[in-house]
C-alpha cells in the first residue's frame, strides 16, 4: 500500500503543476500513514522535487518515453503501480493527463475521480470534493473501490514545502509498441499557455478587432502572462480556438485573472469562477462581471490598459 | 462505415443550477436540457461522413425515459437509430462499461463521444470505453479526416495541437474546432417528420453495482465585496495586486 504521484515533464523539467501534485500526494499519505512515491520519465535533476515530500522517487529514464504516446505512458504507469503495491494514484488536471487518467483507471483497476479540490475529508467512507457542473458547484463523491486514481484540479490545492530525503529507486518496464503514430506537433506562438500561467490576460468583443490586440500582448508580456479571449471573439477569428475560455472553450483556475471588455455571461463566468483574483475592465458599469470580480474600473480599455501597462512596466522594474 | 455517437443530455449553458433534498439531488425544474456541447460538434462531424460515403449514424445515451426528446432531436439532426439504456448515469465507468458492452455485441467502426460533458465533467467516458474494448483513441479532437480506414486526426494540447495517424475502429473525444459553431444545424420540419418514424430502442439493463457515488452539492462560496478602482488611480491597482492580493 503506497500512493503514488504521477507527474509530467517539458524539456527534461518538471512540470510546473508537479509541485502541486506531489504536495497534495504528500497530504493523503501522511492522513494515510503511507509512503508517497513520485514517478517522472526523464527529468535531468529530480533535486527540487525533495522540497515537497516525497519518500521515493521513480524517475524512469527512456528514449522511448520521451514523446507523449497515451499507450507508452498508461502502460507504464500501470507496471510501476503494479510492481510498487500503489492502491492510490495522483494525477494533474493538464490535457495529457486527463487523456491519460481514464485508460490508466482500468489498467489499474483503480476508480478515477476527477477535479479534485480538496484532500478527502473522510477516509470511512473514502469522500473527495470536485468541481462539477462547469464550476457552477461543487459535489462530495464517495469511493468504494480500494484502489484509486484521483485527478487533481489546477491550482486548487496548492503548494506545500516539505523537505524530505528521498530515494532514488527503479524497476524494470517493458515499453510496449503503440498503434497511434505520432506525425507532427505544432506549438502556437510560443507563448506560455493558459493552463501553464500564473496570470491570464484575456479580452473580448469590447476590443472591437484583432488589429488592436497589441495592447492585450503587451500587458500580457509585461507580467509574464498567457492570453485568453471570449467565445465570439474566437468565432469570429480575430483570436485562435485555443485561447476560447470558459464552460465550452477551457477552463481557467490561475492567481489572477484580467478581463478586458468582456461583458461576463455566465457561460463565461462558469469557466474563469475558479481563479483565485479577478480584474474587471469594462465601459459599462452593470457589466455582471462587476458582480463577480475582486477588483473593478469603469473605463475604456484603449485609454487603461496602454496606462496600466506603463506602470506595471515601472513597478517590476522597481521590484526585481 | 458504422458510426455510434454517444449523447449525454445536459442542463443548457445558461442553467442556474440548484439542488434539492438536502442538496442531495440536482433540481431539474425548470431546467430546459439540451445535447451536451462537445457531443452535437461530434454528431455534426459525423453527418459530414455520412454525406461523403454513405455511413449509418447510431446515437446511443445511458438515461432514463425523459432524454427520450434529445434522441429524437439527434434522429431529426440525421442520426438514423437511437439507442437508450435504461439507466441513471450516476457513475463514469458504470456509463462507459455499459456503452462499450454494447458497442462489442454490435461492432462499430468510430465511436465518437464529448471531450467532456458540462454537467458531470468527467473527462472519463470516452477513454474509458477505449480502454475497455482496446481501440485507439483521441480526446480533444480539432481536426478527423478518415481514408478507407486510416486516420489523421489533430488533438489539442497545451499551447498546440498534436497530429496523430491511427486505424479503425476508434474512439474519438471531440469539441468545437472538429466542426465550427457555425456549422451546427437546427433540425428542419423535414428532419423532424422523419425522426418519428426512426427507431428509437430501449434497453433493460440489470441493475450494477457502483464504485462510485455523489452524496451532495454545494454552491461556490458567494463573492466579497468587489473593490472599485478610479481609471485614474491605476497605482492604486498595482498596489493592492501586489499587497493585499499578493499576485503580482
Ligand atoms: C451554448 C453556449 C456556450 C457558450 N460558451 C461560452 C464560453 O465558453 N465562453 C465565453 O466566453 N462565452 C460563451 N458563450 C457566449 C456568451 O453567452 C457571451 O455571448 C460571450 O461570453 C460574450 O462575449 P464578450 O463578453 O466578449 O462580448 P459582449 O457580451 O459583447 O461584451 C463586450 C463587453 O465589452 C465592453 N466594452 C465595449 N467597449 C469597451 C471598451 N472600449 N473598453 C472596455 N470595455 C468595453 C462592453 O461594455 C461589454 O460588456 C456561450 C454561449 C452559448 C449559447
Ligand atoms: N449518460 C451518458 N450517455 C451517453 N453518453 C455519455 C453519457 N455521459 C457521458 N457520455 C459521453 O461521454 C462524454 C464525456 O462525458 P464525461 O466523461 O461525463 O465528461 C460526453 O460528451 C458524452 O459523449
Amino acid at each position: 500500500m503506497a500512493v503514488l504521484a504521477y507527474i509530467e515533464s517539458n524539456k527534461s523539467k518538471p512540470k510546473k503543476n508537479s509541485y502541486e501534485i506531489i504536495s497534495y500526494g504528500r497530504g493523503l499519505a501522511d492522513k494515510l500513514s503511507t509512503e508517497l512515491i513520485v514517478l517522472s520519465f526523464n527529468i535531468d535533476s529530480v533535486e527540487d522535487l525533495s522540497n515537497y515530500g516525497p519518500d521515493k522517487i521513480l524517475n524512469i529514464k527512456n528514449n522511448d518515453l520521451s514523446n507523449f504516446n497515451i499507450q507508452k505512458y498508461a502502460d507504464v504507469i500501470a507496471q510501476a503501480c503494479n510492481s510498487l503495491s500503489i492502491d492510490i494514484i495522483i494525477i494533474g488536471g493538464s490535457a495529457d493527463s486527463k487523456y491519460l487518467a481514464p485508460s490508466l483507471s482500468v489498467k489499474t483497476n483503480s476508480s478515477y475521480v476527477s477535479n479534485v479540490v480538496e484532500l478527502p475529508s473522510s477516509l470511512e467512507p473514502f469522500t473527495l470534493k470536485r468541481s462539477t457542473y462547469s464550476n457552477k458547484a461543487f459535489s462530495d463523491i464517495t469511493i468504494k473501490n480500494e484502489k484509486k486514481l484521483i485527478g487533481i484540479y489546477n491550482n486548487s490545492f496548492g503548494i506545500v514545502e516539505k523537505k524530505s530525503n528521498p530515494e532514488l529507486i527503479s524497476i524494470d518496464i517493458i515499453i510496449p509498441d503503440s498503434t497511434l503514430t505520432t506525425d507532427s506537433v505544432e506549438h502556437g506562438s510560443g507563448d506560455i499557455s493558459i493552463a501553464d500561467a500564473d496570470i491570464v490576460v484575456s479580452a473580448g468583443r469590447g476590443l472591437k478587432g484583432p488589429e488592436n490586440w497589441n495592447i492585450i500582448e503587451d500587458l500580457a508580456k509585461t507580467l509574464g502572462a498567457a492570453t485568453a479571449c471570449s467565445k465570439p471573439v474566437s468565432d469570429m477569428g480575430w483570436r485562435p480556438h485555443s485561447e476560447h475560455v470558459g464552460q465550452t472553450g477551457k477552463p481557467v483556475a490561475t492567481n489572477l485573472y484580467i478581463a478586458i471588455g468582456i461583458s461576463g455571461a455566465i457561460q463565461h463566468l462558469a469557466g474563469v469562477s475558479s481563479s483565485k483574483v479577478k480584474v474587471v475592465i469594462n465601459t459599462d458599469p452593470e457589466a455582471p462581471f462587476f458582480k463577480a470580480a475582486d477588483y473593478g474600473i469603469i473605463g475604456d480599455a484603449f485609454d487603461v490598459v496602454p496606462k496600466l501597462n506603463e506602470k506595471l512596466k515601472v513597478f517590476k522594474a522597481g521590484n526585481n | 462505415m458504422k458510426i455510434l455517437v454517444c449523447i449525454s443530455c445536459v442542463p443548457d449553458t445558461t442553467s442556474k443550477i440548484s439542488f434539492i433534498e438536502n442538496d442531495t439531488i440536482f433540481d431539474k425544474n425548470g431546467v430546459q436540457f439540451v445535447i451536451n456541447p462537445n457531443d452535437e460538434f461530434g454528431l455534426t462531424r459525423a453527418m459530414w461522413i455520412k454525406e461523403k460515403d454513405n455511413s449509418s449514424i447510431d446515437v446511443i445515451n445511458v438515461g432514463l425515459q425523459d432524454t427520450e426528446p434529445i434522441l429524437r432531436k439527434t434522429l431529426a439532426i440525421g442520426a438514423d437509430k437511437a439507442i437508450r439504456i435504461n439507466s441513471d448515469p450516476k457513475d463514469s465507468f458504470q456509463v462507459a462499461k455499459l456503452i462499450s458492452d454494447y458497442v462489442s455485441k454490435n461492432n462499430y467502426d468510430l465511436i465518437i463521444a464529448g471531450r467532456e460533458s458540462i454537467d458531470f465533467n468527467g473527462n472519463m467516458v470516452p477513454g474509458i470505453i477505449s480502454e475497455l474494448l482496446g481501440m485507439n483513441f483521441i480526446t480533444n479532437c480539432v481536426g478527423l479526416d478518415i481514408i478507407g480506414n486510416k486516420i489523421t486526426a489533430k488533438r489539442e494540447i497545451e499551447g498546440g495541437t498534436e497530429t496523430l495517424s491511427f486505424d479503425l475502429p476508434a474512439v474519438i473525444g471531440g469539441q468545437k474546432g472538429l466542426v465550427e459553431e457555425s456549422d451546427l444545424k437546427i433540425p428542419n420540419m423535414r428532419g423532424i417528420m422523419q425522426a418519428r418514424q426512426k427507431p428509437l430502442d430501449v434497453i433493460e439493463v440489470n441493475k450494477n453495482n457502483l464504485f462510485t457515488e455523489t452524496i451532495k452539492f454545494y454552491k461556490p462560496e458567494e463573492k466579497g465585496e468587489i473593490k472599485m478602482i478610479d481609471s485614474d488611480n491605476l497605482d492604486e491597482l498595482i498596489n493592492l495586486l501586489h499587497n493585499e492580493a499578493k499576485v503580482i
